[in-house]
């Protein structure tokens, strides 16, 4: 099998405090991978760090056996990983489909394009189209994104994460403030989406993290204390302790 | 952004509707001069044409692209002077007139090129802060680069020294307008292009929310110093025109005045929209000629106009057309007709009695000593009588108070002329 991320003893120091203290991590391809643990813990660090938002103290990071040190954001978007994030990142003054239409641009060659006209391009559009209709977001196509509910603008965010044809997606909190049935049908949503894909997610909620992942790691304090299918995570001691005790009790 | 055909699924089929705004614009630009033809007007026409290009090139940057600009003058006025030097130089006879603009454009793309490549690593407060300070620079190196800026005079040509153009000489005035309108109408029409282009689009995505367009796979730096870029082109092209026009460059066409005035034009015009602009420059520069003829203190009435429309109308006047569009589809444009008629009339009548009183107050001020009579609104006053003060103080509060007393009304007229009637109807 190939790995589609590999964290290697990866470091990240805030001055003199280290928040990620050593991170080693095998993501294989095609695997659902979710990231859990306390808050506080550095998880959103982690996805940071992984995403080039901001650089490592030490270690590397690789994808597909790439190594992303010193890389800037969209030159990682460009190997293959897309991100959302924890809090709605979307274009909102641009339509729903703009916003879907741009974040195809980049993969299907557009680059800095300032000598074509984006309508006359029917791949493109269509495309567009497509993602709208996997993210049932047909109905909407046409309103400012900023007015859409907070489900839909989670579902929005989504599509512009996978509409590149990035192969790693990196969720982080896709279904934090939802209700019941909104996290089903998000839920539902990335199931379909990442179809065949390499997934790794950050979750609170531990119904989507033990339906969702292949498998699971417990960070805790900047350090990866269990790594294993939901089973092993479930039974292992040390987590228990540090963790999911309260947390599994429920599930 | 604009009433782009986004709901027609033919991709870009171009259609009549899509075609029409371009159409009535050149057809304007073409009868213009024919229906107003006196040397005056045409200059007017030219200068409000020119002011089109750099207020649609600004907000490229403005209002597509999200950067704050303090000294986009720069731009124009480089391509400019640049241009009076080849009207100066020896090989001028070889060039036809009509693509001296060209010349600009390029080198007001070269200069935003340079300074953009440092300038646009942010947006926001930094972008606005370094522009602000070249815009200053720019300014200093006027007076202290004589041999490019000519000091405090400036440089002055003569443009019937180029290559005849079809027998053309550009004499006279309705030939370059004419020269003028066509750099217009296609300035516009590339400008208005480039918002459809990939990198168009993605200067709003980047205007809107940088980061995220940079997990896009884009760079915000690129996207924004390409829309920097094309913007110095427009400017350039702008700046060789008032060349043509005007036959002379001086530091007031680079300043940072020249530059708050052009971010005055667009906030008026509305940067939301491609055509606010054009509203703008139309309505400024038809301020400053035709008011400026009237009143001294014209000024003082922009910089009001301007302080109310960002603080009640921050859409600008497109913004203000436009929030019209949802009660024109539902057909009840009609209601409103009554309100504005009661509430907004009284109120511009009582604005024009504010003026009046200003104005009196400025002329007793002002004027020698002895001479109290003075014309308002066509009409002879005399400032030492109370009389003069009494009528427009009861225009100016009785105005203002209708307004007021009838702005209920227009509230009520607004919600229902924007309700849908039939609630079960789901819009969509």
């Amino acid at each position: 099998m190939t790995l589609a991320l590999e964290l290697d003893d990866l470091r990240k120091s805030f001055g003199s405090a280290e928040i990620i203290r050593g991170l080693n991590l095998k993501v294989e391809k095609g695997e659902r991978h979710a990231i859990i643990g306390p808050n506080g813990a550095g998880k959103s660090t982690m996805f940071n760090l992984i995403t080039g938002r901001f650089p490592q103290t030490s270690g590397h990071v690789r994808l597909h056996g790439t190594d992303l040190t010193g890389l800037q954001p969209f030159q990682i978007n460009r190997l293959g990983l897309s991100r959302s994030f924890q809090i709605t990142n979307i274009f909102p003054k641009m339509t729903v489909f703009e916003n879907v239409r741009c974040s195809l641009l980049w993969s299907m060659g557009f680059k800095y394009s300032f000598w074509n006209m984006v309508s006359r391009n029917r791949a493109l559009n269509e495309g567009a189209e497509e993602i709208l209709e996997q993210i049932n977001l047909t109905v909407r196509r046409d309103l400012p994104a900023g007015v859409l509910s907070y489900a839909e603008q989670r579902a929005l965010e989504i599509g512009i994460t996978i509409a590149g044809g990035a192969d790693v997606i990196m969720l982080d909190e896709s279904t934090a403030g939802m209700s019941n049935t909104e996290t089903d049908y998000i839920v539902n949503l990335i199931e379909k989406v990442t179809e065949n894909k390499t997934l790794i997610v950050v979750e609170h909620d531990m119904g989507v993290v033990f339906g969702l992942a292949d498998r699971i790691s417990v960070l805790v304090y900047g350090e990866i204390i269990a790594t294993g299918t939901p089973e092993e995570v479930r039974s292992d001691q040390k987590v228990q302790e540090a963790y999911l005790g309260a947390a599994l009790e429920d599930h | 952004m604009s009433t782009a055909n986004t709901t027609n699924r033919a991709y870009g089929a171009i259609t009549l509707g899509t075609l029409l705004p371009w159409v009535i614009g050149a057809i304007i630009l073409l009868v213009l001069p024919i229906l107003m033809g006196s040397k005056g007007q045409l200059t007017i026409m030219s200068q409000m044409s020119i002011m089109v290009v750099f207020a649609l090139a600004y907000n490229m940057l403005l209002g597509q692209g999200g950067m704050l600009s303090f000294g986009h003058a720069v731009y124009m006025g480089m391509g400019s002077f640049l241009c009076l030097h080849v009207m100066n130089a020896s090989y001028f006879g070889s060039i036809p007139l009509p693509i001296l603009p060209l010349i600009g454009g390029f080198f007001g793309l070269g200069i935003a090129m340079i300074i953009g490549s440092f300038s646009t690593r942010s947006a926001g407060t930094i972008f606005a802060m370094i522009s602000l300070g070249l815009g200053e620079l720019m300014a200093a190196c006027v007076l202290i680069i004589v041999v490019f800026f000519g000091g405090e005079e400036g440089i002055s040509g003569y443009r019937d020294e180029g290559l005849p153009f079809f027998g053309l000489e550009f004499i006279s005035h309705i030939e370059v307008f004419y020269l003028i309108a066509f750099w217009l109408f296609v300035s516009a029409a590339l400008m208005f292009l480039f918002s459809r282009t990939p990198v168009g689009r993605m200067a709003n995505a980047v205007r809107d929310n940088p980061e995220r367009a940079q997990f896009l796979g884009y760079s915000a730096r690129w996207v924004r110093f390409v829309s920097f870029s094309a913007s110095g082109f427009f400017c350039g092209i702008a700046g060789g025109l008032s060349a043509i026009l005007f036959e002379i460059a001086t530091e007031s066409d680079l300043n940072v005045t020249a530059s708050g005035v052009i971010l005055l034009i667009v906030f008026l015009g509305g940067v939301g929209f491609f055509w606010g602009p054009i509203i703008g420059a139309v309505v400024f520069i038809l301020l400053q000629t035709v008011l400026g003829l009237q009143t001294h203190l014209w000024e003082l009435y922009v910089g009001v106009i301007f302080v109310a429309m960002v603080m009640y109308f921050p859409g600008g006047l497109a913004g203000i057309i436009m929030s019209h569009a949802v009660a024109m589809s539902l057909g009840k444009l009609g209601l409103l007709v009554r309100p504005y008629l009661t509430c907004v009339l009284p109120a511009i009548i009582g604005i024009l009695g504010l003026c009046g009183l200003i104005e009196m107050i400025f002329h007793m001020r002002e004027a020698p000593t002895g001479e109290t009579e003075m014309t308002l609104f066509w009409t002879a006053i005399d400032t030492h009588h109370i009389w003069a003060w009494l009528v427009f103080g009861v225009i100016a509060a009785g105005g203002i108070l209708l307004a007021r007393q009838q702005s209920s009304v227009l509230k009520e007229a607004w919600d229902q002329a924007n309700t849908i009637d039939t609630p079960a109807e789901e819009p969509s």
